[in-house]
């Protein structure tokens, strides 16, 4: 066994997802931990399905296995279906309740995935819903929905949250601090709801 | 000394800083891009940084400098040495004064790429030494030690990282920058700088006689090691090496191969402590081709007996799967779960408002049987809409297009290239066209950027790599002087005067050249160009679906009527495609 705690994070490119997974990162070394992370770049960054790995404790590779994470952090539900092969029996899955269609599915006059569909499949998981928009917007801007989120999978996670919120307030811009740090703890009381049983954080 | 969490292009571009390089040129190419994005971005430097319009004049500066006593950084991407090739094989004949570390970025999988080629072989036809790393910390090591290896045997160092090593992530110590400044001084020597026959012919034995020298050093520095722990081995290279650590059961030896050439007698003394020995490594043969040569009786595992594949990117799961195919018990099984089916694709697709769109929709308007040979760049995205029927690399849209011309095809003959792109390799196509009496029409789509690798500014963006402002170079004026009589430019969110340009270029004779010129929609929303957003009035919208097929991500369907979401960034061609007049400014309510 390797030992590490394996998180991926999917979403669609531009999404925020390198940042989220810096934060990740960066709580590891303010616990002294080893971590190894992969990440999408270039092009596919273009509005296409991008997929984060990180590795807490890594000490080899940075790919994590399919059927193996322990956790998965999706900002899209469709994402969040497209790889929930990856996670592991016993993992959980924090997803934002929120779907974004494909302009192929348009364009190509496909079936339209309907969100409750895919919030039944989903179900089979240990799954987490969060309105990361609404709450983001709550804190003050929606381009901190990847730092609620992250407050609202710190229950699933093997860091103390004041590691987590101190990696976020490191590492976004320091304009935004107080914004992230609302969004945080949103997040992180979002997911609470979760932990006591809840779907719907 | 510090710890960061840093992704393995940023230690590479830390490891330069401590090594120092005192010249880096490179040509964007992912996954290699960030190396130079990084160090052409730091507040201050004492050192120089230029991206070059192509990989060949890259390698060309940087040796020139390393020949002036530099310490000199080439980044590209794998197939940007192809272009470089020229320069690099007699680069090791001429060797070099200061260091020289050539990166060729390699891309298992082709996660970004049009090939799988393997930057080790050019090391061994080159006969360079390449380095070849498994971890981020390996990255930031090797290359800072890259430099003085390349000073110690005077020959450039190929350095090859992968993409799971360059857009990999991981904890990571950094050795200061180190400030050591040195200035070129050019010391004339013509039977080391002069290659000709009766000076290359001694070059080339020098370098040959550096060869076991070469792979000794490379062992005793630590980049090839191994460990004996039984009468089985796996020898492993590059990001393969971690992936197998990772599955390695107890009792099996262990090689680590980092460097080549590889020493053949240390190799072999490896080799025959075992029965059986696998090879696991991405891509070409290399290893094994090596460990087969010393193998004698050992049987030896790997591509050749179809246990490894030769094409893709490996994993542990995939290493897992090999190891026991090849009668080893990995130390972890994977299970193999099947990913949910019914799950639309989401493949990248062209922003909101790129200028590239309305290009493509254009052009198959006015060419409705064209043949659409295109380049390399975002644009290639235009496969989605039915306007690129060819790409194979830099450059080579205006010579397919004008090869297809020439062959006798009757239809119109209409490519597509980046002003990037076009200034990198275009230009001698565009001149042979002309010179040759072609019969086509090339679009230049002038987004003013480097765009898919990150933005990177190039001769027409009015900048260098570092911000200073530079004369933007005319297109116009370098199509004219290689001999095009018809060039027009236009704005490519003015619909009508597209249509009305591509229509005029049919009827001409000869080489046709129209420029489409807008700036990138990431780069202009960056500068704060704001155009304000549109929207549909459902109540005109006759559910035509003609903006649907424009194939904006701002267009979706809600219902049956087109609806405008908040990725809209106002360049309105949609506004001149809806036959109802159903789409209008936004109304703030």
């Amino acid at each position: 066994m390797t030992g590490s705690f394996d998180i991926l994070m999917v979403g669609i490119g531009g999404q925020g997802i390198i940042l989220a997974s810096n934060i990740l990162g960066e709580a590891c070394l303010i616990e002294g931990r080893s971590v190894r992370g992969a990440e999408t770049h270039g092009m596919a960054q273009r509005g296409g399905s991008v997929e984060g790995h990180i590795r807490v404790d890594g000490k080899y590779g940075p790919l994590i296995a399919p059927g193996t994470a322990h956790l998965m952090i999706a900002f899209d539900m469709l994402e969040a279906l497209r790889y929930s092969h990856y996670l592991a029996p016993d993992g959980h899955m924090v997803v934002n309740s929120h779907i974004v269609i494909p302009t192929s599915v348009f364009m190509q006059g496909a079936v339209v995935p309907e969100k409750d569909a895919v919030r039944e499949r989903l179900k089979s998981h240990s799954l987490c819903l969060v309105d990361a928009d609404a709450l983001a917007t709550e804190a003050g801007s929606p381009l901190s929905q990847n730092v609620v989120m992250i407050g609202a999978a710190s229950w699933f996670m093997p860091f103390a949250p004041e590691s987590l919120s101190g990696a976020v307030e490191r590492l976004v811009p320091k304009k935004t601090v107080e914004i992230n740090r609302r969004a945080f703890d949103l997040g992180r009381a979002a997911g609470e709801r979760c932990r006591q049983g809840s779907i719907d954080a | 000394m510090t710890t960061q969490y840093l992704l393995g292009n940023e230690a590479i571009a830390r490891g330069c800083l401590a090594s120092p390089a005192h010249f880096v040129t490179g040509y964007p190419g992912t996954p290699s891009s960030e190396v130079i994005d990084i160090l052409r971005s730091l507040p201050e430097r004492d050192f120089y940084v230029e991206w070059s319009v192509n990989e060949k004049v890259a390698l060309e500066n940087a040796l020139a400098a390393a020949w002036c006593g530099l310490r000199a950084l080439c980044t590209m991407k794998h197939v940007g040495l192809n272009v470089a090739a020229d320069p690099l094989m007699t680069s090791a004949y001429t060797g070099v004064t200061g260091g020289l570390v050539i990166m060729s970025a390699d891309d298992p999988f082709a996660h970004s790429s049009q090939n799988e080629q393997d930057s080790r072989c050019y090391a061994l036809f080159s006969r360079l030494p390449c380095l070849d790393p498994s971890t981020i910390q390996e990255a930031h090591d090797m290359v800072r030690d890259a430099f003085a290896l390349s000073e110690e045997f005077s020959l450039p160092v190929i350095f090859r990282p992968t993409t799971r090593i360059c857009h990999s992530k991981g904890d990571t110590v950094t050795g200061d920058p180190a400030h050591a400044p040195r200035k070129g001084q050019f010391q004339r020597n013509p039977q080391q700088y002069v290659v000709i026959p009766a000076h290359t012919r001694v070059l080339h034995r020098k370098l040959n006689q550096k060869q076991p020298l070469v792979k000794r050093a490379l062992v005793e520095k630590g980049y090839n090691h191994a460990v004996v722990r039984g009468p089985v081995a796996v020898v492993a290279s590059g990001i393969a090496a971690a992936y197998v650590q990772e599955v390695l059961p107890e009792g099996v030896s262990f090689m680590k191969i980092g460097a080549y050439p590889i020493d053949e007698e240390w190799l072999a003394a490896f080799v025959r402590q075992h029965e059986k020995v696998l090879v696991v490594e991405e891509l070409h043969p290399v290893v094994e081709e090596a460990v087969r040569q010393v193998a004698g009786c050992v049987a030896v595992h790997g591509k050749k007996d179809g246990m490894v594949p030769y094409e893709g990117e490996l994993s542990p799961v995939a290493v897992a799967k090999i190891m026991q195919a090849c009668g080893i018990t990995p130390s972890r099984v994977f299970s193999e779960p099947t990913p949910p089916g019914d799950v639309p694709n989401r493949p990248p697709i062209l922003c909101a408002g790129c200028m590239h769109r309305p290009v493509f929709y254009a052009m198959r308007k006015v060419f409705k049987d064209g043949i659409f040979p295109s380049d390399i760049g975002c644009y290639t995205l235009g496969l989605q809409l039915g306007a690129v029927d060819t790409t194979i690399c830099m450059g080579a849209s205006v010579t397919v297009a004008s090869g297809i011309a020439q062959s006798g095809e009757d239809r119109d003959v209409v490519a597509t290239i980046g002003d990037s792109t076009f200034l990198h390799t275009g230009i001698p196509g565009l001149l042979n066209a002309v010179y040759n009496g072609a019969k086509m029409i090339l679009v230049i789509l002038d987004n003013r950027v480097t765009a898919m690798t990150g933005h990177q500014p190039n001769p027409s963006s009015g900048m260098t790599a570092c911000g200073t402002p530079v004369p933007p170079v005319s297109l116009e004026a370098i199509c004219r002087a290689c001999g095009v009589s018809y060039v027009e430019t236009v704005d490519p969110y003015d619909l009508v005067s597209l249509l009305s340009v591509l229509k005029e270029a049919r009827e001409r004779p000869g080489v046709k050249v129209v420029i489409a010129r807008q700036p990138c929609v990431i780069t202009a929303r960056r500068a704060g160009v704001r155009r304000g957003r549109y929207q549909v009035d459902p109540e005109t919208c006759t559910a035509c679906g003609l903006c649907i097929r424009f194939g904006c991500p701002a267009i979706e369907k809600a219902g049956e009527k087109a609806f405008i979401n908040d990725l809209c960034s106002g360049c309105g061609v949609c506004v001149q495609i809806c036959p109802a007049g159903a789409i209008g400014r936004e109304v703030k309510r």
